[in-house]
């Protein structure tokens, strides 16, 4: 006798047919029932994500413009290659040696790119943008076979965690080089452009969107079982908290505010603009 | 204040179905589910629905209305358009039983699969002291009204009926979760490992963190920055983080070579 | 005719809230084979709509609180006529019963230490009420499911089968307890041997042997227009013991609960709880006056605040201050309600503003009231840290019930059938205080599960009561009957009747006729009404066919309203008097004399066919029980004083 508690599996009829159109399932043809712009979300983020790997790609492989004192583009910083441009008193270690004939970029991008491939939002935001799996609620995916996170090589994004322990290191320095912005063009300290607020306002939105991260979020505090006996990684973990629940604002506003902050410098760097001076 | 309003509601059962129109009043201040309850009262005497409380406290009248899971008490009728048709059908996601009426079994054998509370040994009824904000986390969880629109959502299983076996869905994965943050849960003394169980039994790995089920839920519970990225990240802890494995394995080896 | 399944259980659990599900998990645990059946799906019982909390005096936050206060506040809440002995194993047993919840994974809200926290609540002299925000039920329902879902996995390893001992039949009504005939050939002195009942789902009948059957079906509610209560609420157990033989006691005292939701239509009586005044929610008129003050009787008097300044103290200081008077037992401040929208002086949408804006934080207010948050900002449109609610009166319990034991729970005359929670009568007396029915649920739900147990395993195997095939057969023409009831209303040259039609004309003669305030013509009236209404639903017809069918559903549900509300009437008819859950305009006063007695109802035709179409007569009887005397040693923990106010003076003297 049926009592609702054990699943019915005796239905006829083609069991081959996939997710919404399943045999047993309400028999509507369409595949959704949606009404609104459920497209329109999904194609911002790809919009949006796409435009800055194009912009991204391209400056990363260009190997020019990328160094304008006493401002260093975040694409470049630490600058780890011998073929580095020259920061005076900046952040460029020349730990490679001459055999690296790329764009000095490419070596540090990687953990930056890590961070945020990796990073629960933006994993949200491909999957559903640029594989649509699923490109908004209760609209079906495409895809025949489904078994998300849990193979290769999606498992691997289980190794955020260490690109956020990583992408710490790289704001770090980026908040040095945001520090040297208090610099004249000489090396002189004291003075100010307009150069020196775009690269603090990025390095807060970079340190606001790291700190915000799901992983982080988890170590500080997230893996306690009883936040009372350790009262200081409760308090930090409501912090983070806040944080972590603007991620997707925040991740948004950290991206553009790097392209942002790399185009001044290339346009100051390019000569095609000079850095107003405040003081 | 009364207009009559054009609706389409799915009739039909396993053996097949489709939507039927309905002209019906609606006045002012009403949700679907009175409408629908109109339709019983007057057109359609044997349209089978489920509902209970009408104030969104249980979970029954969960339904797909214009194609977005909600619960047809909580969906006011002034959010409409009095000129739109409203499609209602039942959850996609399970087996059709009759009209809005679905088979949420799944569910039920899901929630059997996770592991209950394992009470702490040591302290008997009354003993137990938790402190507000240890148990938080686990009450947010336990806010939730088993509505099954986040399993209803969910397109790991919505548009993938094999992977019902391996995947307990949001809601009891939030189960674990919960578990797992209970301040006094004793699973770990008697030798279950609940993060284990969440990646091997439950198949947290499947989720892909789209927010679906969080974006649905009436209780407004963050499942998935709450519950699901939480217990991956106790997972990485468990079984994908090489300095923990390291530790583990440089334990066991001292265990074994001990007098 | 069809061949009806059957299956033998040791217990049968009619009702899956939280007093079915506390029952079936102490018969497992006596290891005896448990069968539950719930109308909805598991887990969504009514219990879940429980908000304020359960009461027990565990004395976390006030330590001068112990059982006989609490005795002491559910006596007076009900007026006393309440059984005394079931009020005295409530108190002492609540405690365990909630600490016991937590060792089964149940996590309510702390106090600054670490233990249970405990809220105020109208009617307790102590904060008493162990809570979760304002979703106590809900955590309840889910602590007893998952303890149930624990049970299962224990015997899924020591049997292979989650079932094997504990299986909850879910979607399923029963329509009739089954009984073995008597030694002496009359089903009348039989014992239970069964339920029959059918599957919601496919229509499909079943019968569940069992020496013992439990109902735990709840209450009435659905027999009233404006309710708190959903669509199971329709007796049922009620109407099966009534037909099973048993008694119903103290069915006359209906308590309305004075805080539900006027507007819009569609949510109209849903609640508000009582919390919201326990944590500082005011009662305004049209004129913005706290009209409660001038509402507060004489017996209660010295304990309530006498100015709002007070009253206002009372929240931070309650040891120097009197309570405000808001939180006078439900009774009172529905009466006062009702009485200020008559007068005129009620909100746009016939109720009264209910403000805690204006004393708590919008914060505050979404901490410990979110549910009421959403409630309000989603069915209303209306920010309750902003703005007032529109609330009034609301039908929300029956306090009257099954006559049990009060240690056992079995019902009075009928061997194997037991009664627990809201179907139960005698717990409350004539006025339920808030939170003593969640702790009601547990206490009696697990005396009703072991005592059931205890009774069943008493039975050798095979020895069991027999069901007889022709009360199956007869139950499944009773069942089926709205499907023939087209064919049979043209053969007597009548039409077939919509069940939503008679339903509706049902709850309007109960809301208007033997509601909240009483008077003798109209229950005349309303008992009238009652038997026109029991011929028509003789030809309550059906469309369709037996799968899923709400309309049949109802059909069959309308006897079990029909009966309750005409033990409701009647009774209410035959108290002349005013006490509790039960006020009578051409009666106003409480009568010492009344205290005595208990009405008890009883079915007059044992067949049950409702061959009286009289409404004078009808199907029900009433007679009067003389109320059993207070234990002494328990009327010590009252002043002489207060009890001279309910105890006739022969009474005392004794």
């Amino acid at each position: 006798m049926a009592t609702g508690t054990e699943p019915d599996t005796s239905a006829a009829g083609d069991r081959s047919a996939r997710g919404v159109h399943h045999a047993t399932r309400a028999a509507i043809p369409a595949r959704h029932l949606r009404r609104d712009r459920w497209w329109l979300q999904p194609a911002a983020t790809a919009a949006g994500l796409l435009a800055f790997i194009v912009y991204s790609t391209w400056r990363a492989f260009a190997g020019s413009d990328y160094y304008a004192a006493p401002y260093v583009s975040p694409f470049y910083s630490p600058c780890l290659a011998e073929n580095c441009a020259d920061m005076p008193g900046g952040a460029d270690w020349e730990i490679v040696g001459s055999w690296w004939a790329l764009s000095p970029a490419l070596l540090v991008l990687i953990f930056p790119l890590g961070f945020r491939l990796t990073c629960y939002y933006y994993r949200k935001a491909y999957y559903r943008g640029f594989w649509a799996s699923p490109p908004a609620c209760a609209v079906p995916e495409p895809h025949a076979k489904y078994s998300g996170e849990s193979r290769f090589p999606l498992v691997l994004q289980n190794i955020h965690r260490y690109f956020f322990y990583f992408a710490v290191l790289v704001a770090g320095v980026l908040t040095y080089d945001a520090a040297l912005g208090f610099r004249d063009e000489n090396g002189a300290w004291g003075h100010m452009g307009l150069g020196t607020l775009v690269m603090l306002a990025n390095i807060a939105l970079i340190w606001a969107y790291t700190l915000s991260c799901h992983s982080c979020r988890h170590i500080v505090g997230g893996r306690l079982r009883t936040f009372s006996k350790h009262p200081v990684r409760y308090r930090m973990w409501t912090w983070v908290s806040v944080l972590n629940a603007r991620h997707m604002q925040l991740a948004w506003a950290s991206l553009v505010s790097v392209a942002v902050a790399d185009l001044y410098v290339y346009l100051v760097a390019s000569g095609a603009f000079d850095d107003p001076r405040f003081f | 204040m009364s207009y009559q309003a054009r609706f389409k509601v799915w009739r039909g059962d396993a053996d097949g179905g489709g939507l039927v129109d309905y002209e019906v009043t609606v006045n002012e201040g009403e949700v679907v589910l009175d409408i629908i309850h109109r339709l019983q009262a007057t057109a359609a005497p044997d349209m089978a629905v489920r509902w209970n409380c009408k104030a969104g406290k249980c979970g029954s009248c969960s339904a797909e209305i214009n194609g977005r899971p909600r619960l047809m008490c909580m969906t006011r009728m002034s959010v409409f358009d009095p000129a739109e048709t409203i499609t209602v059908t039942p959850m996609r996601a399970f087996p059709v039983v009759r009209d809005l009426v679905t088979d949420v079994s799944y569910n039920y054998a899901k929630a059997r699969e996770v592991p209950s509370f394992v009470p702490p040994a040591h302290l008997k009824p009354g003993e137990y002291r938790m402190h507000q904000e240890d148990v938080g986390r686990v009450q947010e969880f336990r806010k939730c009204i088993e509505c099954f629109l986040c399993q209803d959502t969910c397109h790991v299983v919505r548009d993938h009926e094999e992977n019902k076996t391996a995947f307990a869905g949001p809601r009891f994965l939030m189960r674990v979760a919960e578990l797992d943050m209970h301040p006094l849960d004793a699973a770990a003394e008697e030798g279950l490992d609940r993060r284990r169980g969440a990646r091997e039994d439950h198949g947290l790995g499947y989720c892909n963190i789209t927010k679906c089920c969080s974006e649905v839920c009436p209780e407004h519970i963050k499942i998935t920055d709450n519950a699901l990225i939480p217990l991956k990240e106790r997972v990485v802890d468990r079984s994908y983080d090489p300095l923990v494995w390291l530790g583990n394995k440089i334990r066991r080896r001292g265990a074994e070579h001990a007098p | 005719m069809t061949r009806v399944d059957r299956q033998a259980w040791d217990v049968v659990v009619v009702g899956a809230g939280g007093a079915g599900l506390r029952a079936a998990i102490e018969a497992r645990e006596q290891g005896l084979r448990c069968a539950v059946i719930c109308k909805s799906l598991f887990g969504k019982a009514h219990t879940v709509m429980a908000e304020g909390g359960i009461a027990a005096s565990m004395g976390n936050v006030n330590s001068n609180d112990d059982w006989q206060v609490h005795f002491r506040d559910t006596m007076r809440g009900g007026k006393f006529l309440n059984n005394w002995r079931m009020a005295e194993l409530h108190a002492q047993e609540a405690p365990d019963r909630v600490w016991e919840l937590e060792t089964w994974g149940a996590v309510f809200d702390r106090t600054p230490d670490g233990r249970i926290s405990q809220r105020n609540f109208g009617g307790h002299e102590y904060p008493r009420l162990a809570h979760v925000g304002d979703r106590t039920g809900l955590e309840l329902i889910r602590t007893l499911q998952q303890k149930i879902v624990s049970l299962q996995q224990e015997d899924e390893r020591e049997y292979g089968d989650y079932e094997a001992r504990l299986k909850v039949f879910q979607e399923c009504t029963v329509t009739r307890v089954l009984k073995a005939p008597s030694k002496s050939g009359s089903a009348a002195g039989g014992r239970v041997s069964g339920v029959f009942g059918y599957e919601r789902e496919s229509g499909r009948f079943f019968v569940l042997e069992a020496p013992s059957v439990v109902l735990a079906t709840g209450g009435i509610g659905k027999s009233f227009k404006v309710t708190s209560n959903s669509w199971e609420y329709t007796g049922d157990g009620h109407a099966l013991a009534l037909l099973a033989g048993a008694r119903l006691i103290n069915m006359e005292f209906v308590q309305f609960h004075p805080t539900g939701m006027v507007w819009p239509p569609s949510v109209k009586g849903i609640l508000v709880t009582e919390s919201v005044r326990g944590d500082g929610g005011v009662l305004r008129n049209s004129d913005g006056k706290r009209f409660m003050f001038d509402y507060v009787p004489d017996v209660f008097k010295e304990k309530y605040a006498e100015s709002e300044a007070e009253g206002d103290r009372w929240y931070t200081d309650p040891d120097h201050n009197r309570r405000p008077p808001e939180l006078l037992p439900r009774d009172e401040v529905a009466r006062a309600i009702n009485a200020e929208v008559k007068a005129g002086r009620g909100s746009p949408h016939g109720g009264v503003f209910l403000d805690v804006s204006t004393r708590m934080s919008a914060e505050a207010i979404q901490r410990k009231l979110p549910s009421m948050h959403h409630q309000f900002k989603e069915l209303a449109d209306v920010d309750i840290t902003a703005e007032p609610m529109e609330v009034g009166p609301t039908c929300h319990y029956v306090m009257g019930g099954v006559e049990v034991d009060p240690d056992t729970a079995a019902a009075v005359g009928v061997p194997g059938l037991f009664a627990a929670g809201e179907v139960a009568g005698g717990m409350h007396g004539s006025n339920r205080l808030g939170g003593n029915s969640l702790s009601d649920l547990l206490v009696f739900g697990r005396r009703a599960g072991l005592h059931a147990a205890r009774y069943a395993a008493a039975f050798a195997t095979g020895a069991a009561p027999a069901v007889a095939e022709a009360d199956i057969e007869l139950a499944e023409a009773e069942a089926l009957r709205p499907f023939g009831a087209e064919a049979a209303g043209n053969a007597s040259g009548g039409v077939a009747e919509n069940p939503y039609t008679l339903h509706q004309e049902l709850q309007q003669a109960m809301g208007d006729l033997v509601g909240i305030i009483r008077r003798a013509s109209e229950m005349e009236e309303a008992l009238h009404r009652l038997a026109g209404l029991r011929a028509r639903a003789r030809r309550a017809g059906v469309e369709g066919h037996r799968q899923f069918n709400p309309g049949w559903h109802l059909a069959l549900d309308l006897r079990n309203m029909l009966l309750v509300s005409e033990c409701v009437a009647r009774a209410a008819l035959e108290r002349e008097e005013s006490r509790g859950g039960h006020t009578r305009d051409d009666h106003p006063g409480m009568d010492r004399r009344w205290r005595r007695v208990n009405l008890v109802c009883r079915l007059a035709d044992e067949s049950a066919e409702p061959a009286a179409a009289d409404s004078v007569l009808g199907l029900i009887r009433l007679e009067r029980l003389e109320t059993p005397p207070i234990r002494g040693d328990l009327l010590e923990l009252f002043e002489k004083e207060e009890l001279r106010k309910y105890l006739t003076d022969e009474e005392l003297t004794s």
